[in-house]
């Protein structure tokens, strides 16, 4: 370094510090390393993931989370339950009856896959995991709304229940459509969106018929 | 190819400078050409298409050039836009007589959005109007129990997608098969009958909602009035791919694709929807302890 020929530490300030990098605890690999945590750390970080995303589906604003870190957990709990409460609807003859819980799980995950195909096609620049998350998540609504009719239903299934159910399934139905739209609208071109979200709420209204429909024997 | 390097290496070097890009060619001529047919006075040509057969030649050259191993190949087939879409839709609901459907919409850009949405809105349609219709003929019986009928849905998928896609196979092959024979001026590629079948269905989706209404008179004048509208959309697209033929047989194919259109919607109001049953007025019987027993069908 030419530049510094004449550039001189004086005696009085003192040089002083650690030449070798310390080995310890606070290595970098330790930091990405979650082997050693407790397991209950590691499904409760998961467990955290799934519950915000549900919060965000709850409240959809246009945040990128649910894009970015998309899980299959929760779409499949969602799928589980709604196909399980949707089971004990059934009919003098089998054929006649409700849907049965593998006929659920592939509506739903055909469905959620033949959508994401869909907009993938039409030019959206959304990943395929991406769009299937958002998609699962978006059942929340009409789970609670399954919820909230099989509660009805055992209170009494006159009229009076039925506009309930009606009433509740039409606006789960609505928060469904509505959140998923929000989610995924920003990723597809411009001219072609009614193309994608017509799709989205053809999915919502088959499901949302299910649930409808459902009678307890 | 030096220019083209050079436009890469300029590229590189300032990522954030404005690059015009040049439309694909494809689609200026494609507006131009509903202008210029407009008036109706070459009928016939646009019946035939060949005025436009030269570059719609070039056209599909251009567009379908992905093997069709990739996602690209099949990205050509989902190349419109809502209002494209909305227009195809028109055109099968109105059908302008003289007008054909695949030159006038399609236009060598078949696409496959329309033909399978159409289809799955159509199968969903049939199935809940069906269970809705049933549902209000037997309600207020003491012994009805209601169904949700989920069965009927695969049935309906099933019986839909089929003819929606089977007979445009079996139609392609004969006319493929009649134009090695006979010297067609008029050919349509395998998307494109599929892309006409799938519209034509488009109809049957209001019918099917509008076949709750529990009245068979009403049901057949709709199923009639819905048959001749989708009907006369296949009728004047195949009649030119055909009447060059023996007329026997151009006869014989243009009866076979009405008929099967008309099982269709036939078998679909019989399966799906019970039939309305007559009201006869409840007569009066009195019973042997003196209140009298109103007896219903």
């Amino acid at each position: 370094f030419p530049g510094l020929t004449d550039v001189s530490i004086s005696e009085d300030i003192p040089v002083e510090g650690e030449i070798t990098v310390p080995v310890g605890s606070h290595s970098p690999d330790e930091d990405f390393s979650t082997l050693d945590e407790p397991v209950r750390e590691t499904i409760m970080r998961d467990l955290k993931a799934v519950g915000k995303k549900f919060v965000h589906v709850m409240y959809p604003k246009k945040s990128s989370a649910l894009l970015r870190d998309w899980d299959l957990w929760g779409p499949l709990v969602l799928c589980v339950s709604l196909a399980l409460m949707l089971q004990g609807g059934s009919a003098d003859s089998r054929d006649d009856g409700g849907p049965q819980f593998a006929e659920v799980f592939v509506i739903i995950w055909f469905g959620a896959v033949v959508i994401t195909l869909n907009s993938k096609l039409l030019g959206g620049t959304i990943s395929f995991f991406q769009s299937l998350c958002v998609l699962g998540y978006c059942v929340l609504p009409l789970t609670v709304a399954m919820l909230v009719c099989r509660l009805v239903l055992l209170a009494g299934s006159g009229t009076i229940s039925f506009i309930i159910r009606l009433i509740v399934v039409i606006a789960m139905f609505g928060w469904s459509t509505l959140a998923s739209t929000a989610f995924l609208a920003d990723s597809q071109p411009p001219n072609r969106k009614a193309l994608v979200v017509y799709p989205i709420f053809l999915f919502y209204f088959v499901i949302s018929w299910m649930i409808l429909t459902f009678t307890p024997q | 190819f030096a220019e083209f390097d050079d436009a890469a290496n300029l590229l590189a070097a300032n990522p954030d400078a404005t690059t015009i890009s040049i439309d694909e060619p494809g689609e200026i001529p494609k507006n131009q050409h509903s202008h210029l047919h407009e008036p109706g006075r070459e009928e016939d040509d646009e019946l035939l298409g060949t005025n436009d057969s030269d570059k719609t030649e070039l056209l599909a050259g251009q567009k379908k050039s992905a093997p069709f191993w990739t996602f690209d190949y099949y990205q050509t087939f989902f190349d419109v836009d809502t209002y494209q879409v909305l227009d195809r839709i028109k055109g099968s609901v109105f059908p302008v007589p003289g007008k054909n459907f695949v030159r006038l919409y399609i236009r060598s850009n078949p696409d496959l959005y329309g033909p399978f949405w159409i289809c799955a809105t159509l199968v969903f349609a049939i199935a809940v109007s069906g269970n809705l219709s049933n549902f209000f003929i037997h309600l207020g019986k003491p012994t009805y129990h209601y169904v949700p009928e989920f069965r009927k849905v695969s049935i309906a998928a099933t019986t839909i997608y089929a003819y929606a896609w089977l007979v445009p196979l079996a139609l392609w092959g004969f006319l493929m098969w009649r134009n090695s024979k006979v010297m067609n001026i008029v050919s349509y590629s395998f998307l494109e009958i599929v892309c006409v079948y799938g519209y034509s269905l488009f109809i049957y989706i209001p019918t099917a909602i509008l076949w709750i209404i529990p009245q068979e008179v009403v049901r057949w004048v709709l199923m009639i009035f819905s048959l001749c509208l989708s009907g006369s959309v296949l009728v004047m697209t195949f009649w030119p791919a055909v009447r060059d033929d023996n007329q026997r047989v151009a006869l014989v194919t243009v009866g076979t694709i009405v008929l099967l259109h008309a099982l269709l919607s036939v078998g679909c109001l019989a399966y799906f929807f019970d039939a309305p049953e007559v009201d006869v007025p409840a007569p009066v019987i009195p019973a042997q302890n003196g209140t009298a027993i109103t007896k219903s069908q």
